[in-house]
């Protein structure tokens, strides 16, 4: 059985928390980077370059790429023959604390939803943990901003509603949104399950690279078919109109009841962080 | 077009602009987001006076990082504007001119831009770095116990800004979209 200290899992989050909020991931880079040569409309296309343009001074001045470094969302994968030194969530939890302060972060946590008072630390941490076989420890940092975030919608649709039906809705999302969540946007979609499960679903889609395909034909067909609807809404960057609105989709699935078919949007941005390490 | 203003602005200064025209702003520019504007209307409510000078300010919606030693201010893009709906139409009517954020609008923010020939200008949003490189003064006026939230004064050369909504009912997120859209061929358009 391998032993993984406690503080050895503060110290990972604290630097993956820190990392995630200065450096885009390479398929998130790669994306950006190819829309601002594509793109045909002229305000669109220097919209484009600018955020480029911050890409590069975040990286010149260690500052966020963004000033919402998010609600930390991060996600264990602990092999079932690792043993925990000490207290797990707790580890997490202070490597948020640490991260944030350490990095400079913005502190954007509340301790209660209606009482709102900033738990001045940015945590707890939203933890996600999965038990897998073996003796690893992974672990991803997914700060998540909330101007996207609060355009996420969820739809409990019929099943003779169909791929039609879930095209439409997630299409439908990205209109009413609009300019609210800094488009060009990413899009976790979650198909199937249960009512929490198709959430958890299109969250963790947002961990897939955008230029890896759903592994089965059906849904990557279904990830292409959805972004170009999509990006055929011309929103554009900023919502100033375009051709960029989407600059990725993954979907996630899972089996559901017969009577059901869940279907969940999460709206994420051009600043997509993720930072993974394994101990 | 690109236009250069310095703040205070008055109705006329904004009077050319129109929704899709860029602008570099300087001067002086008043940080807000909900938790500070529901302060400021209960000091109104009270009939006290607001921590800034209202006519004709510009009224950024920015919750910045917090700055390193030797910074002027850390990362510092737009919040979403929606959430300042309920409120800033009443500031509007006292003279503020500029609101500076991201998003849509609602109807009643719409017609006190048109009724007090004020402008609505977007940020990039999500480009805090970009941003933050304008400014180059900031102080905190007050609350601070609202942490990034606290109303700040920021002084900015050339704040890159984009024209949302116009004095004149000109809407950038409705007829941005509508344009490029006009622009491609029928097929692929339909």
């Amino acid at each position: 059985m391998k032993t993984i200290s406690a503080v050895e899992i503060t110290q990972t989050v604290a630097r993956l928390s820190i990392q995630a909020n200065t450096h885009l991931p390479p398929d998130i880079v790669a994306a950006l980077d190819r829309t601002r040569r594509d793109e045909p409309w002229p305000l669109a296309r220097e919209t484009l370059g600018l955020l480029w343009d911050n890409l590069e001074l975040a990286e010149e001045k260690s500052l966020p790429i963004c000033q919402d470094t998010g609600m930390a969302c991060v996600f264990v994968e602990l092999g079932q023959d690792v043993h925990i030194e000490g207290n797990f969530e707790q580890a997490v939890h202070e490597g948020v604390r640490q991260g944030y302060g350490e990095g400079y972060l913005r502190k954007s946590i509340v301790g209660d939803p209606l009482r709102r008072v900033n738990t001045e630390d940015n945590t707890p941490a939203a933890i996600t943990l999965r038990l897998v076989p073996g003796d690893g420890c992974r672990i991803t940092v997914a700060p998540k901003g909330f101007g996207s975030e609060n355009m996420s919608r969820l739809g409990m649709l019929k099943p003779a509603d169909g791929v039609e039906g879930v095209k439409n809705f997630v299409v439908e999302t990205v209109r009413l949104a609009g300019s609210n969540p800094c488009p060009p946007i990413v899009l976790g979609v979650g198909i199937g399950g249960s009512f929490d499960k198709v959430a958890y679903l299109a969250k963790h889609a947002l961990l897939r690279p955008i230029d890896q395909p759903n592994p089965d034909p059906f849904y990557a067909d279904l990830e292409r078919d959805l972004l170009r609807a999509i990006n055929a809404l011309g929103v554009g960057p900023q919502g100033f109109g375009g051709q960029t609105t989407c600059l990725g989709l993954s979907i996630e699935t899972a089996p559901t009841h017969v009577a059901g078919l869940p279907v969940a949007v999460n709206v994420s941005c051009h600043v997509t962080r993720r930072a993974t390490a394994t101990l | 077009m690109q236009y250069r203003l310095t703040t205070p602005v008055t109705r006329e200064d904004l009077a050319p602009l129109r929704a899709g025209d860029t602008v570099l702003l300087s001067g002086t520019v008043y940080t807000a987001r909900d938790a500070a504007h529901k302060r400021m209307m209960e000091l109104l409510d009270a009939g006290q006076p607001l921590p800034f000078p209202v006519e004709g300010s510009a009224v950024y919606y920015v919750g910045p990082t917090p700055e390193r030693p030797g910074q002027v201010i850390g990362s510092a893009g737009p919040t979403t504007s929606g959430r300042m709906d309920a409120y800033s139409p009443r500031l509007l009517d006292l003279g503020q001119r500029i609101m500076i954020g991201k998003g849509k609008r609602n109807q009643a923010v719409k017609d006190a831009v048109v009724r007090n020939g004020a402008v609505y200008l977007a940020a990039l949003g999500g480009a805090g770095a970009l941003m933050a490189a304008s400014v180059k003064e900031l102080e905190v006026l007050c609350w601070e116990d609202l942490g990034c939230e606290a109303v700040r004064r920021l002084e900015v050369e050339d704040f890159p800004l984009t024209v949302i909504l116009d004095a004149h009912g000109g809407d950038l997120y409705e007829s941005g979209p509508a344009a490029y859209l006009a622009s491609l061929p029928e097929d692929i358009s339909r």
